[in-house]
């Protein structure tokens, strides 16, 4: 085998949480009352627009858990380094790295070097860059070939979509169209699925690929960091982080508060004081105490076990895998809560009293009654939490207890960048970067939990 | 009941006026100090961390003395502007020269050889009539009876603050108090950091630290609160009062640099009646410590103490009245250094530090005049320093317009990469072993490092001893001949090939050993913050070079302090700051005995070479000279030769100080040079409030576009108003 | 009343010797007393016999939670546990590692806490409550749209931002205020504008949003709909009526926090150089003085369950109909 698999404890999650996922959504096919909200969901343009952005972070994030090692050329064995499916996509961005800081598009070095010249003397100058804009002889070409390749880009992105989209409004074509007909149904819109921002969407995410495609071989179009890597490259690292922390976070507590949540709904008594008593306590310390606590004590777990740590890329996964879990400790308190008080009122439904009088077993009453109908009040928080977790994650890791300094993370990023803000002239991009990225996440993410939210919400139904 | 009502009014009325007054519409809006300090003679600086210790005996480092070194005054201080750095008198009147005796306490002459001295002495004359600032401890009653000496813990709980003290007193200095102070550093409460060192030195001290242990114990066991532990009544061998301002402390064998410590706040004066004061019951409950409250003699007393905030020194009444300096190195007179020779000092009534834990906003403060004087920040590099094409340095054109200077001078001090020598893979003194650790040292490239994350702000080390210190050279003799060759006139590192070679002559070829397996070194740091990042991400990119993977065991600070003292680190940084200006300082960092593993010592690598031992204990009694030179030199190609540290760097220190600050010249190894500078309030209080005008239109443009945004809606919304009125149940 | 209040308190015992306990037990194994005897005593020449000395000044060499060696009930009060972590339930909170009162400094910085806190607060809960009412008031309209994603696009973007933009806007650039820093009496106002006005706006998409959706569920009711078929003005009907009933949902996310505002803010105090409880917190955890974060947790959880017996009385308050029993 060229190559031999690593399987990550956060990569096993998602590929659960993608299994899950899969699950549900066949489940949800098959259900009429969870199909009609869904498809409620599915009618809203800007959620619709917002998935599409969604699943874009989600293929980068996919692409980078898959993690494995290469053979080495010559001896019978592997790298002792770790790449993903991504790594190996943005190679070129992953290995062109400079010495130090570069401005986005730039051909010299951000910083003055003292550099040797050939007659011997010592000169201090901005050096060329060895990989930005390498392939131009003279700076004044920089702008012409930028245009050239942009337009090239563009010109790419288009034709793709374009493409893309004849082929889709073919399929799509009603029987008995001609295609004219189907093209004129598609440019109207008026459909119940509201496929023109979808594929508005994918083309703008399209021309940025492109772009992105075109331009950065050749240059630094975010610019780099201290010490000289791409912050293209660091950006797109990061969203697998935001990702999992935003996911793997919700899948850790959500056994605990589901269980303990309905538990405590329907048996009362003891058990409810016990489980109350639990989620009170946990929710009266200060989160971020909590986590700090949590957090020092597996670095001390780490220092004295290095044996099992001896990769960065370990260490750091298992950090993050940690991280999630404690941010599941502190935060499975409310939805354990919630899930209470709507047990609480299920119970009172007549079925599940007769189901409990004809002697049904209470766990198959909480799996087959309980469990289904507390999912909506699920959904809700887990897409709600999403965003606030990503944005979480930037805050803790600027107290000093987030994810691994070694890993690539937003919140790694915005805490470096608040030094560079600093910098005379100032160094913006990797704080730019980080917001860019991150905001578009977080927004894509509110803007389709406020369409899930809007359509399980009985509350809100009207 | 109208009349609370009205007062309130007046009151709100009172407090609207005042936040009127605080933005007057000319002044500086973001000025951070009162407007009452707007011209007033006050140095502005910061302190990032709230200082540990304040008491002489305990305190051990630079935070620290930037406030107690200005407070206390031990007998002797260096000269503030003469280089290589010379101790001169401060309460003294006299660097006093070593008497030696031999075993049966018998003079010697003074050039008699360091093995037939057995124990040497110095005394110390103080100068008459110097006194102490004023402070409750020496506060008297009309009868002459102390008044806050006796107090019981219900009066002590009325005081919050020294200040809160209705009287205070003072006292003139004497040779007692000296002693006094010796004897706290042996107390077993106080901890002082330097007590192992000195129960090598002083007579008897090892024997009177047990004393006072056992005193201790007994008074503990009493379990009085506030127990105080007379040390006027225990005896300590080595020192000796002659009079009222004289006292003698004899030491074991010849011991140079004793006269070193003696300049250093350890050995300040402290009043018997301060400790006596402070161990009153109640005091400790209340932060009433010595630990807390600088008692000295020194220009400046310490009169706030706020460390969440603002700590400030100011002018002590009581000064002496020394004077400035009236000779210095060549080029000082030039550089406006002797415009105030033999003027009193201080010169400044009072210095505020405040809390300032960031780089960014001090920086920006700085920027805007508000701190007198600032480091060059590395994220500022650019903005404040040019680098002419030779290396030199000067002020950026931005900096040259707003008046700030610049000063540089390379640090006492060595940052190095260690290898633990205990280590089985990177430890021993074997051949493989040896050349692992040359290639290493060759593929770090150091001169990068200081380039990338300081700015070119350092030079790298080529051996322990930093410039300034003896013992070190300059130019092709100083070059590390297993790092660098000498070409072009200046040192070069190696190629990386000739690193690859030796790895491979290691048994390393291409960074696998010979099973083939993949060399794997640790890199163990206490770094774990995301700024620290770059540059181990740097680290690693140096032994990729060799193909060897370096893997970062990032801990928390108590674990890999841990790790260093079982000796269960690889590789490491460490750090060492000059204690005094001497070669001795730094090789001890080396010295077998003095290993971190067993010893409990500064030697963090665990270095044990028996011939650089013996060198070592023979350089260390030895004074200043060719002699000793040679010897330095045999030691430093020993230490080179085995590579136990990947030499690192002596980082250089850029300070920045605007226009009106004057009498500045860097000073690595002296704490206590407040007293030297001069500012110019005047001058500052213009700049301040030309550099600050508030910009106010953004704000104005803000809320006109959101007043914009929201008034079509008003207007449609009046309009669907009137005409749902005309047509009711429409 | 009283009754309930007092069963309140007796429930809360119990959750702090919880809360007392998963902190002891978090900080204790994760450091020995030997580390933090170290953090405290500093780096150079530390000796093991310095290390035992701190400890046992500290009473930090006594077992953790049961003393075979001592006599009984001394067995369970002469360890770590009692003398340290039970001691807080009479709020003496006693000695930091460094030595110093810890009663005494939480008393000093939590004015510079609540000086910013405070008001972020209460302007804060205005602010909100306003604009919401300005977008239930123009429902609809242009105005309704655009506010509600402008409060999402607000709501995405990472608190981190509105610090570092604001501090580098208003200090830096336009020179309104100092950069940080923190001053007594009249002298606090101009060092605390900037924290309270980047608190506010960072709060204003999603508590804008959420009021928004309370106002929007009244409005739906039938109450409303009568009370605008008497004629009345849309403005009364919307403070009159809807406002009122609107704060219950409000309260209930709301009081809780109120004895949290003693606590301050993590990242605001330590951006602008604060010296409240918020930046105390946070150099205990840096330097690992186990004594401050032990203290503060409890605070914390002791203001916690404050807030929700508060929550409570203020639903009496707001609504007859509620009685505590």
């Amino acid at each position: 085998m060229p190559i031999q698999f690593v399987f990550l404890w956060t990569d096993a999650l998602i590929y659960v949480l993608l299994a899950v996922v899969s699950v549900f959504v066949v489940y949800a096919v098959r259900h009429e009352h969870l199909r009609a909200p869904w498809s409620q969901v599915a009618r809203r343009p800007l959620a619709m627009g917002a998935l599409v952005v969604l699943l874009a972070y989600v293929a980068i994030g996919l692409l980078d858990s898959v993690h494995y090692r290469e053979r080495l050329a010559k001896q019978d064995q592997y790298a002792a380094e770790v790449k993903s499916l991504l790594d190996t996509l943005l190679q070129p961005l992953r290995t062109r790295t400079e010495r130090t800081y570069s401005a986005p598009f730039a051909i010299h070095a951000f910083t003055s070097e003292t550099v040797d010249k050939p007659d011997g003397t010592r000169e201090r100058a901005y050096p060329r860059l060895k990989y930005g804009g390498a392939h131009l002889a003279t700076a004044d070409e920089r702008a012409g070939d930028i245009g050239r390749r942009t337009a090239r880009a563009l010109g790419t992105a288009v034709l793709v979509w374009l493409l893309a989209l004849g082929v889709f409004v073919y399929w799509r074509r009603l029987p008995g169209d001609d295609y004219r007909a189907a093209v004129m149904r598609f440019i109207r819109g008026g459909e119940r699925i509201p496929w023109r921002t979808i594929w508005a969407t994918t083309g703008v995410l399209l021309l940025v690929l492109s772009c992105g495609v075109y331009l950065s071989p050749y240059y630094h179009v975010l610019g780099t960091d201290q010490v000289g890597i791409d912050v293209l490259y660091k950006s797109l690292k990061s969203v697998r982080t935001g990702l999992v922390i935003g996911t793997l976070t919700t899948l850790v507590m959500l056994p605990f508060a589901l269980v303990f949540g309905v538990a405590a709904g329907y048996f009362r008594g003891w058990i409810d004081d016990v489980i109350q008593y639990t989620y009170t306590t946990l929710s009266s310390i200060p989160g971020v105490l909590l986590i700090a606590a949590a957090i020092l004590s597996l670095q001390v777990y780490m220092a004295t076990h290095p044996e099992s740590f001896d990769n960065v890329v370990v260490r750091a996964d298992t950090r993050l895998l940690f991280l999630c879990a404690i941010l599941g400790v502190t935060s499975w308190t409310s939805l354990c809560r919630l899930l209470r008080g709507e047990t609480l009122k299920l119970r009172e439904l007549d079925y599940i009293g007769a189901a409990r009088a004809l002697g049904v077993t209470s766990a198959r009453i909480m799996t087959r009654h309980l469990f289904p109908n507390v999912m909506h009040v699920v959904l809700i928080t887990v897409v709600l939490d999403f965003s606030g977790l990503v944005l979480a994650e930037a805050v803790l890791s600027y107290v000093g207890v987030g994810v691994d300094p070694s890993m690539e993370s937003w919140g790694n990023m915005i805490n470096g960048a608040r030094l560079e803000m600093a910098r005379e002239p100032m160094v913006w991009w990797t704080l730019a970067a980080a917001f860019v990225f991150m905001f578009g996440l977080v927004l894509a993410a509110n803007l389709f939990a406020d369409a899930v939210r809007d359509a399980f919400d009985p509350r809100l139904r009207r | 009941m109208s009349e609370p009502k009205s007062e309130w009014r007046a009151r709100l009325a009172l407090v609207l006026v005042m936040i009127g007054l605080t933005v007057p519409a000319s002044a500086a809006w973001n000025n951070p100090y009162p407007e009452a300090e707007r011209t007033a003679n006050i140095l502005y600086a910061a302190f990032n961390e709230r200082p540990k210790h304040l008491d002489p005996a305990r305190s051990y480092s630079e935070n620290e003395y930037a406030f107690i070194a200005q407070v206390y005054e031990p007998p002797f201080q260096y000269h503030y502007l003469r280089r290589p750095y010379a101790l001169v008198p401060l309460t003294a009147t006299a660097v006093p020269r070593p008497i030696y005796l031999d075993k049966s306490n018998r003079r010697l002459p003074p050039t008699a050889p360091a093995g037939a001295i057995a124990y040497s002495i110095y005394e110390i004359k103080l100068r008459p009539g110097i006194r102490y600032q004023p402070h409750p401890a020496f506060a008297r009653d009309e009868r002459g009876q102390p008044l806050f000496q006796s107090l019981d813990a219900a009066t002590v709980r009325r005081f919050n603050t020294i200040a809160d003290f209705p009287r205070q007193g003072t006292r003139e200095l004497v040779a007692a108090d000296y002693i006094y102070q010796i004897k706290r550093l042996a107390h077993p409460a106080l901890h002082s950091p330097i007590l192992g060192v000195m129960a090598d030195h002083i007579v008897g001290f090892k024997d009177y630290a047990r004393t006072l242990a056992a005193a201790w114990r007994k008074l503990a066991a009493a379990g009085a609160d506030g127990a105080y532990l007379d040390l006027t009544r225990f005896p300590l061998a080595g020192v000796e009062e002659v009079d009222r301002y004289t006292f003698r402390v004899k030491i074991h064998g010849k011991y140079p640099q004793f006269l070193y410590w003696m300049a250093m706040p350890f050995f300040a004066p402290m009043p018997p009646e301060a400790d006596r004061f402070f161990s009153q019951p109640g005091m400790a409950q209340k932060n009433l410590t010595l630990d807390w409250y600088p008692v000295g003699t020194g220009p400046y007393m310490l009169t706030v103490n706020n460390p969440n905030r603002q700590m400030v020194l100011e002018r002590n009444p009581n000064f002496h009245g020394e004077l400035y300096p009236a000779d210095g190195e060549p080029g000082d007179a030039v550089a406006g250094l002797l415009k105030d020779a033999g003027q009193p000092l201080p010169f400044i009534d009072r210095v505020v530090f405040s809390l300032e834990k960031e780089n960014i906003p001090y920086w920006t403060k700085f920027l805007q005049g508000y701190y007198d004087r600032s480091a060059v920040p590395n994220e500022s590099f650019d903005q404040a320093v040019r680098v002419g094409g030779s290396g030199d340095t000067e002020v950026s054109d931005e900096m040259k317009a707003r008046g700030i200077s610049l000063l540089t001078s390379v640090q006492t001090s060595t940052f190095y990469l260690g290898f633990n020598m205990l280590d089985s893979v990177v430890g021993g003194y074997g051949e493989r072993a040896r050349k692992l650790r040359q290639a290493i040292s060759i593929a770090i490239d150091m001169e990068e490092q200081i380039a990338i994350f300081r700015n070119g702000r350092g030079i790298a080390a080529q051996g322990p001893l930093p410039p300034g210190i003896f013992g070190y050279k300059e130019g092709q003799a100083g070059v590390n001949p297993y790092v660098y060759d000498w070409a072009n006139g200046r040192a070069e590192r190696k190629p990386i090939e000739a690193a690859q070679r030796l790895l491979a002559e290691a048994g390393y070829a291409n960074g696998q050993d010979a099973t083939g397996r993949p060399l794997l070194l640790y890199f163990d740091t206490a770094a774990t913050g995301p700024e620290q990042k770059a540059r181990l991400d740097w680290l690693r990119k140096q032994l990729q070079k060799l193909n060897v993977q370096l893997v970062v065991r990032a801990t928390d600070y108590n674990r890999f302090q841990e790790k260093m003292r079982k000796g269960d680190a690889q590789l490491f940084e460490w750090g060492w700051n000059a204690d005094y200006p001497d070669p001795e300082n730094f090789l001890f960092l080396l010295y077998g005995p003095n290993k971190k593993v067993g010893g409990e010592g500064e030697n963090a690598a665990n270095y044990d070479n028996p011939e650089f031992d013996r060198l070592f204990e023979r350089m260390r009694n030895m004074d200043n000279g060719p002699e000793r030179q040679r010897v330095i030199d045999q030691m430093v190609d020993i230490a080179r030769r085995d590579a136990p540290w990947a030499w690192g760097l002596h980082p250089m220190q850029f300070s920045l100080q605007h226009a009106w600050v004057s009498n500045v010249k860097p000073n690595n190894i002296a704490n206590n040079t407040l007293k030297y500078m001069r500012i110019d309030p005047q001058r500052r209080a213009v700049a301040r409030e030309a550099w600050n005008r508030p910009v106010v239109w953004p704000i104005a443009a803000v809320m006109a576009l959101l007043v914009a945004g929201v008034m079509p809606a008003v207007v449609s919304y009046r309009r669907r108003e009137l005409r749902s009125q005309r047509q009711p149940n429409g | 009343m009283l009754a309930y209040l007092i069963r309140r308190l007796l429930y809360a015992v119990p959750i702090l010797l919880g809360v007392n306990l998963l902190t002891f037990a978090l900080f204790f194994f994760v450091n020995s007393p030997d580390d933090m005897a170290r953090i405290q005593l500093g780096v150079k020449r530390v000796t093991p016999e310095a290390i035992a000395q701190w400890k046992a000044e500290r009473g930090y060499d006594k077992p953790l939670v049961y003393n075979d060696k001592a006599a009984g009930l001394q067995r369970v009060t002469d360890t770590i546990f009692y003398r340290h972590s039970l001691r807080l339930f009479a709020f003496d909170f006693g000695r930091s590692d460094e030595g110093r009162d810890i009663g005494y400094d939480i008393r000093q910085r939590m004015w510079p806490s609540l000086a910013i806190a405070l008001p972020t607060f209460l302007v804060g809960v205005l602010a909100y409550v306003t604009f919401a009412l300005i977008l239930a008031f123009f429902r609809g309209m242009y105005l309704d749209t655009v506010g509600v994603v402008v409060c999402v696009i607000l709501m995405s973007v990472s608190a981190l931002f509105y610090v570092i933009g604001g501090q580098y806007l208003a200090s830096k650039l336009l020179h309104l205020v100092p950069i940080s820093g923190y001053g007594g009496g009249v002298d606090a106002f101009k060092f605390i504008v900037l924290p309270v006005v980047i608190g506010v706006v960072s709060g204003i998409g999603g508590n804008t949003r959420l009021y928004r959706t309370f106002f929007l569920e009244e409005i739906g009711k039938d109450y409303v709909r009568t009370a605008r078929a008497k004629g009345l003005s849309e403005a009364r009907v919307l403070f009159r009526h809807v406002l009122k009933n609107a704060l219950i949902p409000i309260l209930t996310g709301v009081v809780v926090v109120i004895p949290l505002l003693f606590i301050g803010s993590l990242i605001m105090e330590s951006f602008f150089g604060i010296p409240g409880l918020g930046s105390y917190t946070i150099d205990a955890i840096n330097s690992q003085d186990f004594a401050i974060v032990r203290a503060m947790v409890f605070l914390g959880s002791v203001l916690y369950i404050v807030g929700l017996i508060l929550t409570d009385f203020s639903y009496t308050l707001v609504d007859p109909r509620v009685r505590l029993s």
